[in-house]
């Protein structure tokens, strides 16, 4: 099939992160922008996110999901960027054509001068955490069970035990609450909480629903519905400790524990994956191993607040823009970024330095050590110490973001290549 | 949160939800609720935080309310002032009750002055007809 339509720049996927980037693609001059989106509605996970605690970085306020994605969206369409809902990208080339299809067109086959993979992440499932126990209905993932409640207006269960303290699972547990649900109990395998403590206070504390660290589900029990999970007690190796098990009534159980970057038309654009991040290796300007493909969002990495998927999104579209004007690629120059003691994850991959594209630079941390003390982190490029900043504690839950001061980002220029490490000490 | 009673001071402990740090501020009231004595706090937004939870602590309460003729059967709404603590679940099993006809747009105001409480329940999303 011939390619039927050229574009400047096309988006995969209409979410907080995609939405960002096709609006700042065509502001920065692509007049032929398209965005790809496999529901019906733009916004992705975030009409079904009814909980405030949005835009405190970009808009410097306090909304829900649903308000914040609404004002991408106006900004969206009120710009002439063609938006293809209900459509499913189905093949992505490293030559950037783009195979779709929807009910409406039937197979779509496109070619973009540059694209930007927004495709969000997924959830882990109950398979991918080999929880034991019968295989009942009554089990959900948090996002599933959080669409249900928020979007179709359906409640999973009535006496729901969650398993994960990440914060969707805290927030799905008040959800499920406030609309008139028995939540007895939320498990966490690991000593501590996963999530935000605000979350803890917010909605398991404000609504008296107990938290037990260092627990885990040992089983399911129920033939056709769940009837009863038994919990136990993990050690510090994580191991269930024998005679801790407890029987625990319930009709659900819902899961909340962790998200996976999605990124199965990455790895068929031959785009180089970072096994750390479970995304793309991506450049300061948000580009990946395959030039003119271009990654945001939670594709790239997990993010812990929607203001910074859409900085990252801004990045990519900007860059999309103009690598499409420019029809050229960065050299492979540039100093690359890794995780050092107490860092899982460092995004993004290469910092490139061969042109000004963009006067700032933002570099994130996943810590993964919960260090609840005063903590340094230091950027080193071989001995020399090229940056650093202190913080006032290092938490898996919270994802450092730090901005380059100019200093550091003359010095880093001066250097070009190389490595830089990441430690937090 | 917690308070430990006794005749002269009360103990409570408090997770700041001023920003993401969570401090952990231990306090001592007197029988005035005034603060004797405060200490976790690491800077001074923790102070006005307990002073507020301990008189009139206040959440924000985000839930749905029904749509009639509408894309979808629900519409997302909050309250952009915080309501009393003590009222949420009261208030949250209210809403189940609610139903509004689309359109709903962001913002609309769903209910004024709740309860005579002086806040209002305001629409969050969208909701187009059907």
């Amino acid at each position: 099939m011939e390619v039927t339509k050229e574009y400047d720049v096309i988006v995969i996927g209409g979410g907080p992160a995609g939405m960002a980037a096709a609006i700042q693609a065509f502001k920065t001059g692509s007049e032929k922008v398209l965005l790809v989106e496999r529901n019906n509605t733009l916004g992705g996970i975030l009409p079904q996110c009814i909980h405030n605690g949005f835009g405190a970085v970009n808009f410097d306020r306090d909304y829900p999901g649903p308000q914040y994605s609404y004002l991408y969206e106006k900004e969206l369409r009120s710009l002439n960027v063609d938006i293809l809902l209900d459509t499913m990208v189905l093949d992505l080339t490293p030559e950037r054509e783009v195979y779709a299809m929807n009910s409406v067109d039937g197979y779509l086959h496109y070619r973009a001068k540059a694209i930007v993979l927004a495709m969000g992440c997924r959830e882990r499932t109950r398979a991918q955490i080999r929880l034991p126990g019968t295989r009942a209905a009554g089990i959900f993932t948090a996002g599933t069970a959080q669409r249900l409640v928020n979007i179709e207006g359906f409640m999973p269960g009535n006496r729901i035990v969650v398993l994960g303290s990440g914060d969707i699972g805290m927030i799905m547990a008040r959800r499920l609450t406030i609309e008139g649900a028995e939540v007895p109990a939320v498990l966490e395998i690991l000593p501590f909480l996963t999530g935000l403590r605000r979350n803890y206070v917010q909605c398991l504390l404000d609504y008296n629903i107990p938290l037990h660290l260092s627990t885990t589900v040992n089983n399911i029990y129920g033939e056709n519905r769940v009837e009863a999970i038994e919990t136990v007690k993990v050690d510090d190796k994580l191991q269930p400790v024998e005679g801790t098990e407890q029987v625990v009534e319930c009709d659900t159980l819902i899961l909340s524990v962790g998200l996976l970057p999605e990124n199965e038309l990455s790895r068929k654009a031959g785009v180089e994956l970072d096994s750390r991040s479970n995304g793309p290796v991506v450049d300061s300007h948000m580009m990946t191993s395959v030039p003119g493909i271009f990654a945001a969002g939670n594709v790239t990495a997990i993010y812990d607040l929607v203001d910074y998927v859409s900085k990252s999104g801004e990045i990519a579209g900007r860059s999309a823009a103009q690598f499409a004007r420019a029809g050229t690629h960065d050299s492979q120059s540039g100093i690359t970024l890794k995780p050092g003691t107490n860092v899982g994850v460092a995004i993004p991959q290469k910092l490139r330095f061969d042109d000004d594209r963009s006067g700032e630079m933002f570099i994130m941390l996943r810590p993964n050590a919960l260090l609840e003390r005063a903590v340094k982190v230091e950027l080193k490029h071989g001995d020399e110490v090229v940056g650093s900043f202190r913080e006032q504690y290092a938490r898996p839950a919270e994802m450092m973001i730090y901005r380059l001061k100019e200093r550091e980002l003359a010095r880093l220029r001066e250097l070009k290549t190389g490595e830089l490490t990441a430690a937090i000490s | 949160m917690n308070s430990i009673g006794t005749a002269q001071a009360r103990k409570r402990m408090d997770i700041c939800l001023s920003c993401p740090r969570g401090c952990e501020i231990h306090t001592r009231t007197d029988e005035n609720n005034e603060i004797l004595d405060i200490e976790g706090n690491k800077c001074k937004l923790g102070a006005t935080y307990v002073k507020q939870e301990i008189t009139d602590p206040r959440r924000v309460l985000p839930t749905s309310v029904r749509v009639r003729n509408g894309v979808r059967p629900l519409a997302p709404v909050w309250t952009p002032t915080p309501v009393p603590k003590h009222l949420l679940l009261d208030l949250a099993a209210a809403t189940r009750d609610i139903e509004v006809d689309a359109p709903v747009h962001v913002g609309d105001v769903i209910i004024e002055n709740w309860r005579g409480i002086g806040v209002d329940l305001v629409a969050s999303g969208e909701v187009p007809v059907r």
